[in-house]
C-alpha cells in the first residue's frame, strides 16, 4: 500500500482511545462468544463489579498499585524511553521495605518512613543501573531494563526462601511486620497508600507541566537529538528519570508490603501483572502523566470488574489482559501510538 | 576446572535448551536485516508452544501440533507484519501489546479450552520422538551433542546455515539486506519493501513457532503459562550481541545454552535453584556489557536508531 492510499485509508476524526477500547470491547466480546460464554453477562458483570458504589474502595484498593506502576513507565515514556525492569525495582522496594522495620531499631511510625523512603532509594538506584548502562556503554535500555529484573527477583526469592525466611510457615515468606511500622489504614481495605499515590500522581503532573525538568523531559520525547542541541544533558537526564521512575516502583512495592501484605511474600507482588498493565495503561496516553493516571485507574477497574466476572459467570478474568493487549495494539497499529520522532 | 562440570546429559540438554531460542534468534536477525525491531519473539514462543500442544492434543500427532503451531504463530504475527509497515505503528509498542496478548490469550484459551490453569499434561499431548543414530551414540561430544535429538533442533540448525547462506550468498539476501540497510534505495531499485518486510516477519514467525513446538513438545509435552519465561528476551540478546549475523546469534544461543547447563550443574552441586535460575540471566547481562565496551563508539548511532 503506497502513501497516498494510506492517507486516504485514514478514518474521520473520531477520538482515538474510545475507538481503541470499542474495538477492544467488540473483539473480546467475539472470544467470549466463541469460547462459549455470554459476553453480555461478562460485560455486566465487571461494570457492577468496577462500579457499584459497595465496590469503589477494592477498585481503588487495586488503582493504588496499578497506577503507581503506571507514572513508573509513564515518566521516561514522556521522554521517549521504556522501562520494562518495573518487576525487578517493585521487588527490590517490596523486600527493602519489610527488612527495615524486621531489622532496625526504632519507633514504628519513624520506621515506616525510613522503609518507604529506603525502599525508593534501593529500587530507584536499581533502576538507574540500567540508565548508567546506556549512557556509560551504550546498552539499549529497553532490553537491560528487563534482564536486570530476573537478578533481582531471583536474589529476593532466595532471600526470603533461606536466610530470612519466617520458619514457622510453610512459605518462602518473611516473618509479619510489627503493628506498628504498619501503614495506617483509612477505611475497609484502603490505607495511608492511597494518599501517597495521589500525592505522587500530583507531583509528577506538576513536574511535567510547571517545571524546566518536566519540560525538557517532554522536548526529549519529541525529538531527542533537539533536544540535546538545546542544552539538555541527555546522559543525567537519563539516570535522573530512571532514578524517579524506580523510585515510584519501590514505593509502590513499600505500600503493598507496610499496608495490606505486612510481609515480603516471595511471588506476591508479581502475580497480579501491576508492572505491565501500568505499562499498557502508560502507552494508552503516551506518556502523558494525567491521561496515564486515568488510563491506569480504568484498568484497574477493568481488573477489579474482572474478579467480579469470573466469579459470577466463570468466564477467566485474564479475559481483562487480553482486552488491554488488544485496546493497545489497536491504538498502536492505527494511531501510532508512541511513535517517536526519528 | 570446567572439566568436571561438563558431562555427556549436561551437553545433551543444554543443545535442547538452545533450540528454541536458536529459532527465535533466527526469527530476529531476518527481521532485524529488513529493518524491523522484532521483540515480541517471548509471545510468539508462547503461542506456539499453546498451539503445539493444542494440535497434537487434538490430531493426536506431534507433527499435526507441529503444523498447528507453526499456522499459529505465522497468524499471531501478522499482527506485527502489517502493523510495523503498511501501518506503520511503533515496532517497539506492537511488540510489547503482542507478548501480553500472547500471556492473556493462552491463559485465557487454557483454562476456556482445556478447564485448567496453571499447567495443562495429558496423556493425550504427543511429544517430538527422539531421534536416535546408533552409529554415533558411543562417540564423545559427537554423539552426546546429536544423539536423542528432536527433528527440530536437527532442523533449527540446518535452518541456521540456510538462513546465512540464503542472506548473504543469494540475490534474495542481497535485497533482504537492501532493504533493512536502506529502504529507499531498495525501492528505487524496484523492490517492493514492504512486501519483502510483511513476507519476511510471517517467515520468521514460522520459526518461533517451530521453536514453541519445540519449547511445549520437544522435552516436556505440556504447557504451562508463561513457559517461554524469558526465552525469547534472551533470543532479542541473542540477536544484539550478534549484530543481526545468524551465525553470531547462534553463537551467543550457544553461550546461553552453556550458561544454563551450568545454572543446572550448580542445582546439583546443592545451590539453590533461585540463585542458579540467574545465572543465564547474569551471563546474558556480562556479555552485553562486554560487547559494548568493545564498540562504544559506534553504538550511539543504534541507539537511535531502535530507541
Amino acid at each position: 500500500m503506497s502513501g497516498s492510499a494510506r492517507s486516504s485509508f485514514r478514518l474521520p476524526r473520531i477520538p482515538a482511545v474510545p475507538l481503541a477500547v470499542l474495538v477492544g470491547v467488540v473483539l473480546g466480546a467475539l472470544l467470549v462468544l466463541v469460547s462459549g460464554g455470554d459476553p453480555v453477562a461478562a460485560y455486566r458483570e465487571i461494570l457492577i463489579g468496577a462500579l457499584a458504589p459497595a465496590n469503589w474502595p477494592n477498585t481503588l484498593n487495586w488503582a493504588v498499585p496499578l497506577v503507581g506502576m503506571t507514572l513508573v513507565a509513564a515518566i521516561p515514556l514522556r521522554g521517549g524511553m521504556v522501562n520494562l525492569g518495573g518487576d525487578g525495582q517493585l521487588v527490590v522496594g517490596g523486600l527493602v521495605a519489610a527488612l527495615v522495620p524486621l531489622y532496625l531499631p526504632g519507633p514504628g511510625p519513624l520506621l515506616t518512613i525510613v522503609a518507604i523512603i529506603a525502599a525508593m532509594i534501593a529500587a530507584g538506584l536499581y533502576a538507574s543501573i540500567a540508565a548508567w548502562g546506556e549512557t556509560r556503554f551504550g546498552i539499549p535500555m529497553l532490553i537491560s531494563s528487563l534482564l536486570l529484573s530476573y537478578p533481582a527477583i531471583g536474589v529476593a526469592s532466595y532471600i526470603v526462601g533461606f536466610p530470612l525466611r519466617d520458619t514457622t510457615t510453610g512459605l518462602a515468606q518473611t516473618v509479619m511486620i510489627p503493628d506498628a511500622a504498619r501503614l495506617p489504614t483509612i477505611s475497609g481495605p484502603l490505607n495511608v497508600g492511597l494518599i501517597l499515590m495521589m500525592i505522587v500522581a500530583i507531583a509528577v503532573v506538576f513536574y511535567d507541566r510547571r517545571t524546566v525538568g518536566g519540560y525538557e523531559l517532554r522536548m526529549r520525547g519529541l525529538n531527542a537529538k533537539f533536544a540535546g542541541y538545546g542544552g539538555v544533558s541527555l546522559g543525567p537526564q537519563t539516570v535522573r528519570i530512571m532514578f524517579a521512575s524506580g523510585a515510584i516502583a519501590g514505593l509502590v512495592g513499600a505500600i503493598i508490603v507496610l499496608g495490606s501484605q505486612y510481609r515480603f511474600q516471595d511471588g506476591a507482588l508479581l502475580s497480579p501483572g501491576y508492572t505491565w498493565s501500568g505499562l499498557m495503561a502508560a502507552l494508552l496516553a503516551g506518556g502523558e502523566p494525567l491521561g496515564a493516571t486515568g488510563a491506569g485507574l480504568f484498568f484497574a477497574a477493568l481488573q477489579t470488574g474482572g474478579f467480579a466476572m469470573q466469579r459470577e459467570t466463570a468466564i477467566p478474568r485474564v479475559l481483562t489482559m487480553v482486552l488491554q493487549a488488544i485496546i493497545i495494539l489497536f491504538l498502536a497499529i492505527r494511531h501510532g501510538v508512541g511513535r517517536r520522532a526519528s | 576446572m570446567m572439566g568436571g562440570f561438563i558431562t555427556p546429559f549436561l551437553i545433551n540438554s543444554a543443545v535442547q535448551a538452545i533450540t528454541p531460542i536458536l529459532l527465535a534468534a533466527l526469527a530476529g536477525t531476518l527481521c532485524g536485516r529488513v529493518g524491523v525491531f522484532n521483540m515480541a519473539m517471548e509471545g510468539q514462543l508462547l503461542v506456539g508452544a499453546f498451539a503445539a500442544v493444542v494440535g497434537s492434543f487434538y490430531t493426536g500427532s506431534a507433527l499435526g501440533g507441529v503444523i498447528v503451531a507453526i499456522v499459529a504463530t505465522v497468524g499471531f504475527s501478522l499482527i506485527l507484519a502489517y502493523g510495523a509497515t503498511v501501518f506503520r505503528g511503533d515496532s517497539v509498542v506492537i511488540c510489547i501489546g503482542m507478548n501480553l496478548l500472547a500471556s492473556g490469550l493462552t491463559a485465557y484459551l487454557l483454562r476456556q479450552m482445556f478447564g485448567v490453569s496453571g499447567t495443562f499434561s495429558d496423556p493425550g499431548i504427543v511429544g517430538l520422538e527422539k531421534i536416535r543414530i546408533a552409529a554415533i551414540n558411543t562417540i564423545p561430544w559427537i554423539g552426546w551433542i546429536f544423539s536423542r535429538q528432536t527433528a527440530i533442533t536437527w532442523l533449527a540448525w540446518i535452518l541456521t546455515a540456510i538462513v546465512t547462506i540464503v542472506m548473504f550468498r543469494t540475490p534474495l539476501g542481497l535485497r533482504l539486506r537492501g532493504v533493512g540497510e536502506d529502504a529507499s534505495a531498495a525501492e528505487t531499485m524496484g523492490i517492493d519493501v514492504t512486501r519483502y518486510r510483511v513476507v519476511t516477519v510471517l517467515v520468521a514467525g514460522a520459526l518461533t513457532g517451530l521453536g514453541g513446538a519445540q519449547l511445549s513438545l520437544g522435552t516436556v509435552s505440556i504447557f504451562s503459562e508463561d513457559m517461554s519465561a524469558g526465552r525469547g528476551w534472551i533470543a532479542v540478546v541473542a540477536v544484539m550481541l550478534g549484530r543481526n549475523h545468524p551465525l553470531w546469534a547462534a553463537l551467543a544461543c550457544v553461550l546461553f545454552g552453556l550458561a544454563d547447563a551450568f545454572s543446572v550443574r550448580l542445582q546439583g552441586q546443592g545451590l539453590p535453584n533461585q540463585l542458579t535460575d540467574v545465572v543465564p540471566y547474569v551471563v546474558t547481562l556480562i556479555a552485553l556489557v562486554i560487547s559494548h565496551r568493545r564498540r562504544r563508539s559506534r553504538v550511539s548511532e543504534t541507539i537511535t536508531a531502535h530507541a
